[in-house]
């Protein structure tokens, strides 16, 4: 029985929120539109100042992986926020009335979102080639399972933020107010190892950092191998004088989603 | 009606927000197979025990048990035998009426084997075939109404609760809506708990509850609560209406009640009690009429304020809300 409710509530809440998602034609748009609209903008203006910053990577390659993150970021946090509309419109009610596991509902939440998430990455990828950045099966294969972890892990502040919020424009606002830092303290828009120590520190508090620099890694690799004979990662997070591998960023994204997504559940089940 | 099994036992059921009790010590049973009639004024705590009941809100203190399952202990088996029409709708309005149907199908783990034929017939029912494709969104007030309740009733709840189902429907629409709700009870074999503000819809009801401040102070069916008032009612305007309750109350031994200008008491036999009056009624009378009493002669009486004037009460109702 417990088993049970857990695996349908995962199942019929992430089944709708996919439907709601490739119905909501204007989302699916706005979901790309910022992401992109930083490549353009950005890569447009600080493309030729800036330069290469290792050797075979421009600031638009640079960025290009760091917005694919965003990318994912911003439609995690959109997964709290449809539970916001959803307690405004009365969907909610329906949802927590039928024989579900709240656990369950909160899971769904972040399996509906991951799925979408994975979906956007894959699409951003058909910017590479038009960037320069070089892809193969093998990136695409590992590209998955990171985004994956990503997204599961920013739902969880998504949800954990909404899990008691009553109005979309409360949300909305505290979205705002922790999505910026959140961003811009990333790397994103540039490398962290190269910038003040009190911006180094904060930024290696950031968990989007360690999704930041793995999909970059991913993404890069190719291109730092082939143009340069140093295997070292130029734009690599140190953490007390240790390089993050790809791994190891997974494994501090997944700890810190468990961590989130317990603390989402907790807060999700306990409301009335 | 079957009058031997009892499908809801509420036992001291009580919740507390912070220092208003919102429902206080509540105990009733309902039986399988009735229409059952929760009225009472706006505050009164009847959305908070259908919360309760539904499993959204936690009892402070007592216990009750829907279709033989504890509410608190056993949540899920009580969700899998009820059924629910909130007063606000409960759809998603970017999905289609089919997709919300289909949602509730999954999410209670309808068989597939009787979802497609369910689904089929509940429809048909409503009246919304034709429409099944379209959006929510598109829908008027009436047909969410409507698709709510074919969607409440997909899972074959033993219990169907109903919050206001008609609030804000025209008159026509409101008829439909009960011509379904009989048309379900025949078909379904189905318990149906409601809460209404129109007191001609509860004359639907088997048996009426009445809750004012958290307590249930009626329960009965709507011929013996009507006969409960003694008789019949007359209603009165007087030129100086303090003077004419004083007479009433001294005079004729009445206990009249005031509402916005208009004396309201009854009396065993309205048609010889008029003539008496007019003979020896000492202040000036503007208008007079008697009428046999209906539920809201019951309901003024109960609660001392008319069930219609709770929907523009504001002050009324912001009073009763804050803790005294």
């Amino acid at each position: 029985m417990a088993m049970e409710t857990v695996l349908r509530a995962v199942w019929v809440i992430a089944y709708r929120d996919l439907l709601r998602f490739v119905q909501d034609r204007p989302r699916l748009i706005g979901s790309f539109a910022m992401p992109l609209l930083f490549l353009i903008i950005f890569g447009a203006g600080f493309n030729r100042v800036i330069g290469a910053l290792a050797p075979g990577v421009d600031f638009v390659q640079f960025m290009y992986p760091g917005i694919v993150a965003m990318t994912v970021l911003m439609s995690s946090l959109m997964s709290g926020l449809s539970i916001v509309w959803d307690r405004e419109f009365g969907f909610l009610r329906e949802v927590l009335v039928a024989p579900l596991s709240r656990t369950g509902i909160v899971l769904g939440k972040a399996a509906g979102n991951a799925v979408i998430a994975i979906g956007q990455g894959i699409v951003m990828l058909a910017l590479a080639p038009i960037i320069g950045v070089q892809l193969d099966f093998m990136l695409v294969l590992k590209l998955i399972p990171l985004l994956f972890i990503v997204s599961v892990s920013l739902s969880g502040l998504g949800i954990l933020m909404a899990s008691r919020m009553r109005s979309q424009q409360g949300f909305q606002m505290l979205m705002q107010v922790i999505i910026t830092p959140l961003i811009f303290l990333s790397g994103v828009f540039f490398p962290i190892n190269n910038v003040p120590v009190w911006l180094e520190v904060i930024s290696k508090f950031n968990p989007l950092t360690y999704g930041v620099d793995a999909i970059r890694q991913v993404f890069l690799s190719g291109n730092l191998s082939s143009a340069s004979g140093d295997p070292s990662y130029a734009f690599g997070v140190t953490v007390f004088g240790h390089t993050m591998s790809i791994i190891e960023d997974a494994i501090v994204m997944a700890i810190l989603g468990i961590i989130l997504l317990s603390l989402a559940i907790w807060s999700f089940s306990k409301q009335e | 009606m079957d009058n031997g099994t009892k499908i809801i036992e509420i036992q001291d059921l009580t919740r507390k927000f912070r220092q208003l009790t919102a429902v206080d010590s509540v105990s009733f049973d309902v039986y399988k197979g009735e229409i059952f009639g929760f009225l009472g004024p706006n505050g009164a705590g009847k959305t908070t025990t259908i919360n309760m009941l539904c499993t959204l809100l936690k009892p402070t203190s007592g216990q009750a048990t829907v279709g033989g399952y504890d509410i608190q202990k056993q949540r899920r088996q009580v969700q899998q035998v009820i059924g629910l029409v909130f007063q606000d709708p409960t759809l998603d309005d970017y999905l289609s009426a089919e997709q919300n149907l289909r949602f509730h199908a999954y999410a209670y783990g309808v068989p597939r084997s009787v979802r497609e034929e369910r689904l089929t017939q509940l429809v048909e029912l409503v009246g919304l075939s034709d429409r099944l494709k379209g959006k929510v969104s598109t829908y008027s007030g009436g047909m969410k109404r409507r698709l709510e309740i074919a969607r409440g009733l997909l899972h074959h709840p033993q219990i169907l609760f109903l919050d206001e189902p008609t609030l804000g429907l025209d008159p026509q629409t409101r008829f439909h809506v009960w011509e379904y709700i009989h048309a379900l009870r025949k078909q379904e074999e189905l318990t149906i708990f409601m809460t209404t503000h129109y007191m001609d819809e509860a004359e639907n009801c088997d048996r009426i509850a009445v809750i004012d401040q958290g307590k249930i102070v009626a329960l009965d069916t709507p011929d013996n609560l009507k006969d409960s008032l003694g008789g019949d009612v007359v209603m009165l305007e007087a030129e100086d209406s303090q003077k004419a309750m004083l007479e009433l109350e001294e005079k004729y031994n009445l206990s009249p009640q005031i509402q916005e200008q208009t004396i309201t008491f009854s009396v065993p036999h309205g048609e010889t009690f008029l003539p008496e009056l007019m003979r020896g009624f000492q202040s000036k009378l503007v208008s007079i009429s008697v009428h046999r009493p209906t539920l809201d002669d019951v309901f003024l009486k109960l609660t001392g304020r008319a069930i219609r004037e709770q929907e523009a009460g504001a002050w009324e109702q912001f009073r009763r809300i804050m803790p005294h």
